[in-house]
């Protein structure tokens, strides 16, 4: 074990990992966080706190993290480089981890272009890979980016992401190839609509041998309405919905949408649980929390194991 | 070369409405390929301030010059014979020229006509592109002759982010995703294991982050 991770101890059981996430609230609401995180916690084994998601200002990663962990529960800390410099991150990985924060998401960022603060700089004096490998020289080393020796250095559990329909697709699983090699220990995935696509994509991750050198949690969103489908496959810069999810999601009365959409994610989830080198499921409700507990036990995957 | 645009003229006119006597200037070079502050477009400046003072019944003294080269002293000293006659310069330089100019005029206000841009590339007749941020340490020998830095929404130094489709980025469907570029260059150099080698984090102090840059070339000194 690298770390105290819960995530980290789920993983290396062998059980499939389940983690979902929690976007905190546009002002300072500590009991919408409680509230989000009572729905979720008996189904996952740790909780994703989003970093100022879409470019939209919201309560920071960090603070929404720790009161989720003074509920006892784990939370995972998302940083993106957009809106700080190498030294601000680096202080905030300290202060997450004294407050007993012990797993990160390293990420980009969407563009500020997509936010309330178009007018922003993008900081970007770090990318994810190298976020990544910051986080792992402070763990591994006890030293900072810039050199210096950390006095107790924090353990994170290094995740990244991963878009597996991005493209170009053939050098997507490169891309994942050096996220891994900068000390990534897991993965989490955008939403997984087009499911043989996906299935590609981790035959060319296995064929390198990368399953055995990271844990990939799928991504799984359940759609709420034919009109989110199509929103998401026209309007979301990287997403893949097939025609023939829309079609099935419009086929149904306005009324069973939503029970088309939770019926497709569980499909969905039993179909990954058969990939090699999928070890878990990051399940990303947008504001439909409370489904989350319902789609998970119904995929088989509760209760969640003691660690 | 570096790109710039002219200033809205509410704004010139706001810099320059409590003068009588004014000297235009413009510059020889980059501004002058770019169409933004040559001869040429001294001459349309001078004659829309003129327009605009003449609707409110003023008149106003324009000069017109065009420097061969404005961020030069041995040029902008040619403006020593006029600068007494006038009340304050408007040049239509890069903000490199503007500030050559208040150097070396300290008694006489100077205003930019024109917003410097970028460093750029002429892509087609009227279209110029960014490709060059000046950060003082070129990667271009490694990553197919196109630049992330300047050529990437988000400067990354390791990739296309999750936001590419169609080759395009995420910010809008008329921009080129920089990797996307660099990616079919490296495939066409047969260099595409070169992609799966980190690039570190960049050392911004040659970027300007270590405070305003210069060159010294002591070979050239006199």
């Amino acid at each position: 074990m690298k770390t105290e991770s819960k995530l980290e101890k789920v993983l290396a059981s062998g059980a499939l990992a389940v983690t979902s996430e929690v976007g905190p609230p546009r002002g300072a609401l500590p009991d919408k966080v409680r509230q989000k995180a009572n729905l979720i916690k008996d189904h996952v084994d740790a909780i994703n706190v989003t970093d100022n998601q879409t470019a939209m200002v919201r309560m920071s990663s960090w603070a929404g993290c720790a009161i989720i962990k003074q509920m006892g529960l784990d939370p995972i800390l998302q940083m993106v480089t957009r809106d700080r410099n190498r030294l601000a991150m680096q202080s905030d990985i300290i202060g997450a981890y004294s407050l007993g924060i012990n797993t990160m998401m390293c990420l980009s960022g969407d563009h500020a272009k997509f936010g309330d603060h178009p007018m922003a700089k993008g900081v970007f004096d770090l990318d994810s890979i190298q976020l990544v490998q910051t986080v792992k020289k402070m763990r591994d080393e006890g030293k900072f980016q810039g050199g210096a020796d950390i006095n107790t250095p924090p353990k994170m559990f290094i995740g990244a992401a991963a878009n597996p329909f991005a493209d170009p697709f053939e050098l997507r699983v490169m891309r994942l190839a050096k996220k891994i090699k900068a000390g990534a220990n897991f993965i989490q995935t955008q939403c997984i609509f087009n499911l043989d696509k996906f299935e590609k994509y981790m035959e060319m991750m296995c064929d390198r041998g990368l399953d055995e050198q990271v844990h990939l949690l799928a991504g799984i969103t359940p759609m709420k309405s034919a009109g989110m489908a199509r929103y998401m496959k026209n309007k979301v810069p990287g997403m893949d919905v097939p025609d023939e999810v829309i079609k099935r999601m419009a086929g149904v009365s306005k009324e069973e949408q939503p029970e088309e959409g939770i019926k497709i994610a569980i499909e969905s989830i039993e179909r990954l649980k058969q990939i090699k080198g999928v070890h878990g499921f990051h399940i990303m409700a947008i504001e439909w929390e409370e489904k989350v507990p319902q789609i998970i036990e119904k995929a088989g995957l509760f209760p969640r194991p003691v660690v | 070369m570096i790109t710039a645009e002219q200033k809205p003229l509410n704004e010139i006119i706001n810099y320059i409405s409590p003068y009588d006597r004014i000297i235009l200037v413009g510059c020889n070079e980059c501004v002058t390929v770019c169409a933004a502050g040559g001869r040429k477009e001294v001459g349309l400046l001078a004659s829309a301030i003129n327009l605009h003072f003449l609707q409110q019944g003023r008149t106003i003294e324009i000069k017109e010059i065009t420097l061969e080269r404005q961020c030069d002293p041995e040029y902008v000293e040619e403006l020593v014979s006029e600068i007494d006659r006038v009340d304050a310069v408007v040049s239509m330089a890069c903000g490199c020229g503007v500030q050559s100019v208040a150097e070396r005029y300290k008694e006489t206000p100077v205003f930019p006509a024109v917003n410097t841009k970028f460093m750029g590339a002429s892509i087609s007749q009227g279209i110029w592109a960014e490709r060059c941020q000046g950060c003082g340490d070129c990667l271009l020998g490694i990553t197919g002759g196109i630049c992330p830095v300047a050529r990437c929404s988000k400067h990354l130094l390791n990739g296309p982010c999750g936001g590419t489709s169609n080759g395009m980025c995420e910010i809008a469907p008329d921009v080129d995703c920089a990797w996307c570029l660099i990616w079919e260059r490296l495939k066409a150099l047969g260099m595409e294991k070169r992609y799966e080698e980190i690039m570190e984090a960049k050392d911004f102090r040659p970027a300007g982050g270590g405070g305003p840059r210069k060159i010294v070339r002591e070979d050239l000194l006199l």
